[in-house]
This record gives C-alpha cells, sequence and structure tokens, in this order.
C-alpha cells in the first residue's frame, strides 16, 4: 500500500475558528449540487448528571420544539419545503444535528441551527408528550427485544463506575421524571458555541461558509468558558464477570464477550490503531479468525465477529459476538472463541494476514470519500471525542506502521477473557 | 412560513446527474447505463435479473435467498476461503441480494483493482462451485436469521400482513422461505434456478465512476456475455392485496404493541402512481410534518415510530404503514390513524398540504444522487420499472403535474374504502 497517494489528499478540508470558539471544517465534494450541514455539541449521556440519564438524548428530542423567533414546526416545515432531509442523534460523548439539503438553501439551515442554539423555549405542553415518545423509544429498541436488554446490561457490567455503564436513552425510572427545567439546565451548560463544532461537507466553497458562518453563528457571543466533561474513570477490572438473558422470545442463542480498552484519545503509543487491526483481523471479514475457526473449520457457528468503539472520550468496549450452529452450547462456543483469542495473543499473525487487514482499514478510507455525510461523520466524531483534524489524515499512515507484534501486544493484553463480561443470550426451557 | 428562503425550482435539483448519464450498449447487445465520474478513485457497479423470490418453486421457497448467499463462496480456480481472500486482498465490496422479483448485486472497487474486481464478479456470476459444504453453512445462517426473526415483533407483524393479504400467492411467501423448505433444497434445484435466472434478456446494470465507456462494454461483456441469452422466468399473477377490514391480533409477551396496517396501492406503471405517492407522502412520509408523525407521535406521545408507504411489486401494488405504541394505548393509536386515513380520504389534502408536499418530493430528488453507489442504484431501479433513461429529468416535472383534484381522486382511491388489513403483535388493550 506504501505507493498510495495519501488518502486525504483527494478531498479538500479546510478548517477555522470563529471569534466566540465556534470550530468550523469545511469538507468539499462538487459532483452533486447538495450540502450535508451539521451541528455537534462536544456533550453526550455520558455527561448526564447523577440521577437525570437520558437527559441528553431527551433534549436532543426537544431542541425540535421550537424558539423565540421560530415557533414549533417552523424549522422542520422549511426543511421539508426545500426538500432537505433532517435529524439528530446521541451518543455517549455528543450530540449532532444534521440536515442535507439542495446547496443554496445551505444559509438558511445556519440561520435555524444558530437560531436554536441560543434561543430554544420549551413549554410543558411540548414536554410531556415527548416524554413519552421518549418511552415508546425505549420500549420499541430495548423493552420488546431480549438481545437488546442483554446489550444493556453487558454495558452496565463493564462499567462500574464509568457513565457508559448507563444507557444512551437513559433508565425508565429517570426518563419517567426529568422535566424542562432539566432539560434548559443542561441546554444553558452545554449549548454554547465554544462547546460546537460546525461541519458542513457538500457542493460548497470555505470562503462562502465561513461568510454564512459569520453572519449567523457568529452572532452568537461566548459564554466565556467550554464546558468541562469531568467524568468518573473507571478502575482496571480485576474479575470475570457473566451474565445471561433467559426469555421465551429468544429463539437463537447468542455469545458476546466485552473488553474494557483504551480509544485513540487516551490510547499510550499505537495501541488504538493496532486494536483497529486486531478487531478486523479477529472478526472482520469471511477469512477473520473468528469466522474461519468457528465457521468454517469447527462448524461451530452461524456467524461471528467483533467491534471496537475506537472514537470515544474514555475507555470504551471491544465487542466480540457468535451465534452457535444448532445444537451448540454457547460454552462451547466460548471456549473455541477463547482459543482464538489465545492464538493471537501467544503467536504473531502471518504478515500475509496482517497486510490483508489493513488493505481493508485502508479502502474504506477512500470508499468514505465517495460518500460526503460519511466524511461530515468522521471529522465530526473524531473531534468531538478529543481528537484532532489531522490524525484523521494521518491515519491511513498510522495503520500501515501497526506490525504483527503491535496485534499480539494489545491482543494479550486487552482481550483477556478473565477480566471481561460475557454475555449469553438463552432460549427459555 | 418564514420568507428568507427561495423555493427551490423543480429543475435546479436533478440536472446534473440525468446530464451525465449514457447509455452504451455491449458487442454483446448488453446495455449499461453509465455515470463517467473521476473524482474518487473508485467504481461502483449495481446489477439485477429480473427474477427473484418469485421464481422460486413453492415448495422450495428460499431457492433464490440461498443462491444469493453462495455466489462468492468460492468460483473458478478459488476455494471459498482463496476467493473470500482474494476479495479482501483486494479490499473488494461484493455482495448479492434476493427480494420478490429480483435477484441483485452489487460491486464497489479501487479503480486501481478495477480488471481484477470485474474478474470476481464475472467468477461469481458464471463459474460458482456451490459446493455442498457450502450450500450447508449458508442454509444453517439463513436458518439461524429465521429463528432470530421468529419472536421479534416487527417481523412477526409484517410476515402476517404479507400472508394475509397475499395468500394462495408466491409474493405471500417468505423470501427466504422456512425452515422446512430450506431443508429440502438440494444442489441441483439451486443450479437449476440459477441456470433459468441468469442471463441477458432479463439483466439491467449500472456503473458509476472512473472508467471510459469502451474499457467498460470490454469488462461487461467478459463479465457478463456469456450468460444465456434469454431468462425462464413463470409468469408471476397480478394480485390484488386481500384482507382488508381484517384484524389479527398475535400475542406475544411485550410491552408496546407493533401495528402494521394497509390495504392495495398502485402498481408502479399506473396513471396514478405519482398522485398516490404525494397522497402517502402527506399522511405517512418520512418528515416531521406528514400527518401522523404530528398526530400519533408529536402531539399524543403515543409512539417513536410512525409511517406510511407505497411497495410496488412487479405484479402487485400496496399501500402500508407500521407503528408501535405501548400496549395500553395501542387501540387509540390506530383510531388516529384510522381518523386520519378517514379525513385524507374523504377531504383530500389542503392546498397548502399538496403544494408543501411537491415542493419537498421534487426538492429532495437530488439528494438520492450524492453517492456513486446510491446513483448506480437509482439507475437499475429506474431500468427495473421500465421508466426510461430520460425519468431523472421528467420526474419532478411529473410531481409538479399532480393538480389538486388528482390528488384529491388518489386519495379516495387510495384510502377511501376507510378498510384495512391490521395485524397487531403484543398485548394490546381496547380489540
Amino acid at each position: 500500500m506504501s505507493q498510495n497517494q495519501p488518502v486525504s489528499s483527494t478531498t479538500a478540508i479546510t478548517d477555522y475558528e470563529l471569534e466566540n470558539g465556534l470550530q468550523i471544517v469545511v469538507i468539499e465534494d462538487h459532483r452533486t449540487p447538495v450540502a450535508t450541514h451539521m451541528v455537534w455539541y462536544k456533550n453526550g449521556s455520558a455527561d448526564d448528571p447523577q440521577g437525570k440519564s437520558g437527559i441528553a438524548h431527551f433534549l436532543e428530542h426537544l431542541m425540535f420544539k421550537g424558539t423565540k423567533t421560530h415557533p414549533k414546526g417552523e424549522f422542520s416545515n422549511i426543511v421539508a419545503e426545500l426538500g432537505g432531509q433532517e435529524n439528530a442523534f446521541t451518543s455517549v460523548d455528543y450530540t449532532a444535528y444534521y440536515q442535507r439539503i439542495a446547496k443554496e438553501h445551505l444559509g438558511t439551515m445556519m440561520s435555524f441551527e444558530a437560531d436554536r442554539m441560543i434561543n430554544l423555549i420549551l413549554s410543558e405542553e411540548d414536554v410531556n408528550p415527548e416524554r413519552e415518545v421518549v418511552l415508546e423509544e425505549r420500549l420499541m429498541r430495548t423493552d420488546s427485544d431480549p438481545g437488546a436488554q442483554l446489550q444493556e446490561s453487558i454495558a452496565a457490567t463493564l462499567f462500574t463506575h464509568h457513565p457508559y455503564g448507563t444507557p444512551i436513552i437513559g433508565w425508565e425510572h429517570e426518563i419517567r421524571d426529568l422535566n424542562r427545567e432539566d432539560a434548559l439546565d443542561y441546554y444553558t451548560r452545554f449549548y454554547t458555541p465554544e462547546n460546537a463544532i460546525l461541519i458542513v461537507a457538500g457542493d460548497v466553497s470555505p470562503e462562502d461558509v465561513k461568510r454564512l458562518a459569520q453572519e449567523t453563528y457568529g452572532k452568537i457571543p461566548r459564554h466565556n468558558l467550554a464546558p468541562q466533561r469531568v467524568r468518573t474513570l473507571e478502575p482496571a477490572p480485576r474479575t470475570a464477570r457473566r451474565v445471561s438473558m433467559t426469555d421465551e422470545k429468544v429463539e437463537q442463542p447468542v455469545f458476546q464477550q466485552a473488553f474494557l480498552v483504551p480509544t485513540y484519545r487516551i490510547a499510550k503509543g499505537n495501541d488504538a490503531e493496532a486494536l483497529d487491526v486486531l478487531c478486523q483481523l479477529l472478526g472482520g471479514s469471511s477469512v477473520s479468525r473468528l469466522y474461519k475457526t468457528l465457521v468454517i473449520e469447527k462448524e461451530m457457528a452461524t456467524n461471528v465477529g467483533c467491534w471496537y468503539m475506537s472514537t470515544a472520550l474514555d475507555q470504551a468496549q471491544f465487542m466480540l459476538y457468535g451465534v452457535p450452529r444448532e445444537g451448540i452450547t454457547l460454552e462451547a462456543l466460548e471456549q473455541a472463541s477463547n482459543a482464538v483469542i489465545s492464538e493471537l495473543a501467544s503467536n504473531l499473525v502471518p504478515e500475509a494476514e496482517l497486510e490483508r487487514a489493513k488493505t481493508r482499514l485502508m479502502a474504506d478510507v477512500i470508499y468514505a470519500q465517495d460518500n460526503q455525510t460519511s466524511l461530515a461523520r468522521i471529522y465530526g466524531t473524531t473531534l468531538a471525542t478529543g481528537s484532532s483534524i489531522e490524525s484523521v489524515a494521518q491515519w491511513p499512515q498510522m495503520i500501515e506502521a501497526v506490525t504483527s507484534e503491535d496485534v499480539r501486544r494489545v491482543a494479550a493484553k486487552y482481550l483477556n477473557p478473565q477480566i471481561a463480561v460475557t454475555g449469553h443470550l438463552l432460549k427459555a426451557a | 412560513m418564514s420568507s428568507n428562503f427561495t423555493p427551490s425550482s423543480h429543475a435546479d435539483a436533478s440536472v446534473k446527474p440525468s446530464n451525465r448519464v449514457q447509455s452504451i450498449v455491449s458487442a454483446k447487445g448488453i446495455e449499461v447505463w453509465l455515470v463517467e465520474d473521476y473524482t474518487v478513485p473508485l467504481l461502483a457497479l449495481e446489477f439485477s435479473f429480473q427474477g427473484g423470490a418469485a421464481q422460486d418453486e413453492p415448495e422450495k421457497a428460499g431457492t433464490s435467498n440461498l443462491l444469493s448467499g453462495l455466489l462468492d463462496e468460492g468460483a473458478g480456480p478459488y476455494d471459498s476461503d482463496a476467493f473470500q481472500s482474494r476479495v479482501e486482498d483486494l479490499a473488494l465490496d461484493l455482495s448479492f441480494n434476493c427480494g420478490a422479483d429480483f435477484f441483485g448485486g452489487t460491486m464497489r472497487t479501487l479503480i486501481k483493482h478495477r480488471d481484477a474486481a470485474f474478474d470476481m464478479l464475472r467468477l461469481a456470476l458464471n463459474e460458482a462451485l456451490i459446493n455442498q459444504n457450502s450450500i450447508d453453512r449458508v442454509k444453517a445462517q439463513i436458518i439461524s436469521g429465521l429463528k432470530h426473526e421468529e419472536k421479534d415483533p416487527n417481523s412477526m407483524a409484517a410476515k402476517a400482513w404479507r400472508q394475509i393479504s397475499f395468500q394462495g400467492h408466491v409474493y405471500g411467501r417468505p423470501v427466504r422461505g422456512n425452515y422446512e423448505t430450506v431443508d429440502t433444497i438440494t444442489r441441483e434445484d439451486i443450479l437449476l434456478f440459477q441456470s433459468r435466472i441468469f442471463a441477458r434478456s432479463n439483466l439491467k446494470v449500472a456503473v458509476v465512476g472512473a472508467i471510459n465507456a469502451s474499457d467498460l462494454l470490454r469488462l461487461i461483456d467478459t463479465t457478463f456475455g456469456n450468460l444465456a441469452e434469454k431468462a425462464q422466468l413463470i409468469n408471476v399473477p397480478f394480485i390484488a392485496p386481500a384482507g382488508q377490514g381484517t384484524t389479527k391480533i398475535i400475542p406475544l409477551d411485550v410491552p408496546q404493541s407493533v401495528i402494521q396496517f394497509g390495504s392495495a396501492g398502485p402498481l408502479r406503471n399506473s396513471p396514478d402512481f405519482m398522485s398516490a405517492s404525494v397522497i402517502n407522502h402527506i399522511l405517512g412520509g418520512g418528515v416531521f410534518s406528514a400527518r401522523l408523525f404530528k398526530e400519533v407521535r408529536e402531539k399524543r406521545g403515543l409512539a417513536y415510530s410512525v409511517y406510511s408507504s407505497l411497495n410496488c411489486y412487479r405484479s402487485a401494488g400496496v399501500f402500508v404503514g407500521a407503528t408501535a405504541t405501548k400496549n395500553e394505548r395501542a387501540r387509540e393509536s390506530l383510531d388516529v390513524i384510522q381518523e386520519q386515513i378517514a379525513d385524507l380520504a374523504q377531504n383530500g389534502p389542503t392546498s397548502e398540504e399538496l403544494i408543501n408536499a411537491k415542493k419537498y418530493l421534487t426538492g429532495s430528488y437530488a439528494l438520492r444522487f450524492d453517492t456513486s453507489s446510491k446513483i448506480a442504484g437509482q439507475l437499475v431501479q429506474i431500468q427495473n420499472e421500465d421508466l426510461g433513461i430520460d425519468y431523472i429529468d421528467r420526474r419532478n416535472s411529473e410531481v409538479e403535474a399532480v393538480t389538486p383534484e388528482q390528488a384529491k381522486n388518489a386519495a379516495f382511491e387510495l384510502l377511501g374504502s376507510g378498510k384495512l388489513l391490521v395485524t397487531v403483535v403484543g398485548q394490546p388493550e381496547g380489540f
């Protein structure tokens, strides 16, 4: 891969900061006359005050309820009339709002989005039905799905002290008590220009974006201090923990194992890059170690895989999963999976296998350039979790530099079943 | 409405992609729609063969879907492992899919691996090994997926709705088959299906990316040119969805009821299709200003998700929507939905609703064309629906041309009976 051009060079990225502290990133893509406009706030569910779980997500819903200047529905109606699409999402570390729209309407979007950064108003008659909507969302996503309940429990068990153990949507009993004042307090604390990142991707020029941003977001005064994210840290795990969910709705059992791992912001050396390569080697394809061993060779599983939450502010999850074939117990699958990990922790992977995994990771960077919304998300996620714009450009070289020994080292260091949380999803007898 | 924006004219949003679509024909007579674009060093290809699960033998339901899982399990000189290793070495995205009416595939490659990528696709389509070992493995994966959904409320509601609506018709069968039919499918069944469906007469292809027409045509002929000339398709009879007026409750121990509702809709080639699309958008399209979103979610907090849509099969048209509400208020949710449907059917949309719907539908059309893969997908869909290469230019004028009278008639035609087929999964109260 070394003969490749650095992948970032084909996409023009410009960044600057307004006087009020708002960070701006412009990603040019002139192929189609549309633009993606996103505002990211550097706060997520892990910043919910104690006892107010779900407030970051609840506020995200309430941000659609109107402002002093633009009453409820006006923004959404205009987005729709202009042929735009809009939505918002909340993660553990950030909350983001976006519109995808014909490029000539970018200024209108900025004007409305800037307005709701500062002028939100909330009435009880808007807050109360929306709380019901969130409770329905929780019923839909989690409470009707045993698999989702197991996931929730695995996270709550892995993080004994850090807020990543609390679900983004919140615990049901705390959602029920969230009120208008909670939402406004949270809004005042976090929705400020110095806590926000504006990302515009698409058929736009950096000069136009800067001018429009100054006319809209630029009018918002500084709040002086950017809010601090002070979080309790997760202590080093020392025990193996097991959780299981048995339910009559489960027809297909599942095995999961979660490990506490560092992320790009906090990893020492190249541990995060090595974990990315390890994740690809272990479960990223049909030639990955888990797939080849458990699905093809041993015929114990119908599917296996893993994911690594590499972009997060604090230590996060590395999750491995397997779906057993008929007649295979979760215990047997778990044992076989442990053997695969142990092999990777003990011996170096052959060079060809390492190269194959890196090739895929670096190709995905080029594929991402085909999608302005994906690019906007990559930059938003990176910046909102404490990494820099330069780190996006450097990433392919950093991945390329990962060695077999790096992979072995992080496998041995972090994927230790003796300090992991193991989850079993089981059919009721 | 605010005055600080200019409504987009229908022309400006969609001019660009259409100007760039070329229809080119290979020496072996295969037509390809190409958008040449060198901005990003990649290429996206999408293809489809008419003839998906609706072409399965009834007692072998799931054959087409099973085949879609087997094409990359070894082909030509490569066994399964060697094939997959090569896919990874090339960082190739190659996948195959199967719906009711079409068997399709997508490929995305870095341009530096272009020829090798086409060769992998050629092998998969012409020389797939389909050995017994792979068949058993993919069957196990399909069964596992069926199990996973067996007690999933959304899947259960949708499955029941399809079964009642299309009773006795191939569209009533699950695309993936069921435990029994998947179990009985043999290698010979799969090969027979493949030989009937993989042909040039029912093939549609679109390519977007860094390639010129002559290079592409050469690669298209080596990839698809040796397929049989003519597909052997069985006729799929037209069917009008049945069961309107029926409410089927399926008990499941969940705190929230999933409600699926619907009735007949227009066929894609019906002259009423565009008017009906506008009506559906006003009722339950994907915007926060849709009636169902406002009435069910925003005003009453009854649900997180509520929508309606028009699904066009080749031989059936369907209007279908869904929501999920806590069991105690499931009846209320359905009542609100039915009130909105009745009101729209009787009174038609307001003139403001009609104007706004047209603005959204025309203005947002360009958003379907902002990545190479999405463009390729749109171009194959336009071919599958026989809309013509000028459709991208025509489409927004067709939306604009819907008159208030046509919209009112379409609302009555689509929703006027007020009778819906409703399937509910959960423990709903008030039914």
